[in-house]
């Protein structure tokens, strides 16, 4: 018999016990041990069908294919820059990655990007030491123009964006900033300086009070308060 | 002669008052509170990060590093002098070697943890509250282990097997005193650090480490509180939100 011992969305802790029997799986942050599946880090249980996964509640950024992130350049290498991702491992792009134009070799490639610059990208590779591959060819990719970055925790980007993007237009349309918001919690913001305080504003409420309901009345009523403009209706939907 | 009555008056297998918290060092990746009577702990946990110095670094697995200080004022009066002392250095790697088996190091290979215990107030027992804040710490930061882990002192006063002993009765001049610090994770109560100081007989020993499986569930008990507790907000309101 298989019997399951947390409610879907319950708080887990590192060894609670989350199932006994073989009828379920263990998936992500969840391991089998003999009949029972445990967890292996503190998260939200989540139960789909016989999946039990756990969703992290706090930890660094581990970089994953195919995301897109924020990162900066620390150094040059021979054929390309290091990035830092705000991760426990730093990222390579290379420069056949970088640019589509024909970079000769042995050129001062500082004329392209400069430790200290911030750039979007996607990664597109990562082994199993954890060497991470970029590239900045795309759209959207690239260096970052002049702005401002913030940092926010990786797990509260989902709601940073909302559902479909339903937060991230809402504040895009409110400060008439530019907004990205890359995988690994680092977010571009570019626009009038003041709006660009209130959207960096915006945004520190909303990772602070990520987990709390009614979240998107509030940052609309704050929103619509700081530019005493109405905002449309639609953000708010699904 | 015979150890009655405990010289603070507590029962025998009763532990000295505890509090747990999480998330105190806001900077810091995770963070633990721990009081065990008069022996206060802080952790603060960093990382998985670079590793540094580059010769730790192993490909293969993550490392785990602790480092255990007592703070200056922290003793009964004399000014513990900072930095790594022999006996600051053996701790710190005993709590190593206390905490490893339950991290997945291979989680975060060439990267190193770093777990920083300070003790503002000592009363005996400081490497066990060191050991129960440094686990909370680790569970805080998301660093991903496969059980907590907990840690007390038991150990003999005279002819008593006596629990969590605090620097009085460690101190007793009457009769034979042995002090034995133990840890051990919550689910197959496997023993993690075993030291001892003084002398005790086989039989005592056997004894004194089942009373310490007890005590042990009362300490996860407290554990698993203090980081529920944190991360409640985020249970009771992300119920409604994913209908």
């Amino acid at each position: 018999m298989s019997e399951i011992k947390v409610k879907d969305k319950d708080i887990v802790v590192p060894g609670e016990e989350l199932a006994d029997g073989m009828d379920f799986i263990p998936s992500g942050a969840a391991f089998r041990e003999n009949e029972k599946i445990y967890a292996n880090r503190i998260g939200l249980a989540q139960i789909e069908g016989r999946v039990i996964k756990i969703i992290p509640l706090a930890g660094k950024y581990n970089p994953e294919r195919n995301d897109m992130v924020i990162g900066k350049v620390v150094d040059i290498l021979m054929s390309g820059w290091r990035v830092d991702l705000l991760s426990p491992y730093d990222a390579v792009l290379n420069i056949r990655d970088a640019f589509d134009r024909y970079i000769r070799k042995g050129e001062d490639l500082t004329k392209y990007l400069q430790i200290g610059d911030w750039l979007t990208a996607k990664i597109t590779n990562v082994t199993s030491q954890k060497l991470v591959d970029l590239t900045t060819k795309g759209h959207n990719l690239g260096k970052l123009q002049p702005g401002r970055i913030m940092k926010i925790s990786p797990f509260k980007v989902p709601r940073v964006i909302g559902k479909k993007g339903s937060m991230m237009k809402m504040i895009q349309s409110a400060t008439g900033c530019k907004i990205t918001v890359g995988q690994n919690g680092v977010i571009w913001i570019s626009g009038q300086p003041e709006k660009e305080i209130l959207g960096y504003e915006t945004i520190k409420k909303i990772d602070e009070e990520a987990h709390t309901s009614g979240l998107t009345e509030r940052i609309k009523q704050m929103l619509e308060k700081e530019t005493g403009k109405k905002l449309e209706e639609k953000g708010d939907q699904r | 002669m015979s150890y009655d009555k405990r010289l603070d008056g507590r029962d025998f297998d009763e532990l000295r008052e505890m509090d747990a918290s999480v998330g105190v060092i806001p900077r810091a990746d995770g963070s633990a509170f721990f009081r065990m009577g008069g022996t206060s702990a802080y952790a603060a946990v960093y990382g998985p990060r670079q590793t540094h110095p580059r010769f730790l670094q192993d490909p293969a697995k993550g490392v785990l590093r602790c480092h255990y200080a007592m703070m200056p004022f922290s003793g009964a009066g004399d000014r513990v002098r900072p930095g790594p002392s022999r006996r600051a250095k053996e701790i710190s790697m005993v709590t190593t070697n206390a905490l490893l088996p339950v991290i997945d190091l291979h989680a975060f290979p060439n990267a190193i943890v770093d777990v920083f215990i300070s003790l503002p107030q000592t009363d005996a027992g400081s490497r066990c509250a060191g050991i129960c804040a440094a686990a909370l710490a680790l569970a805080d930061a998301g660093v991903p282990m496969n059980d907590m882990i907990g840690a007390v002192a038991v150990g003999r006063v005279d002819d008593k097997i006596v629990m969590d002993l605090c620097y009085d009765e460690e101190a007793y001049k009457d009769g034979p005193v042995a002090d034995i610090p133990v840890a051990m994770n919550h689910r197959t109560k496997g023993i993690t650090l075993l030291q001892m100081d003084g002398e005790i007989s086989k039989d005592m020993l056997m004894k004194a480490l089942e009373k310490v499986k007890k005590a042990m569930d009362k300490i996860h008990e407290k554990q698993v509180n203090a980081l529920k507790d944190k991360f409640k907000e985020a249970k009771a309101e992300e119920k409604p939100e994913k209908k």
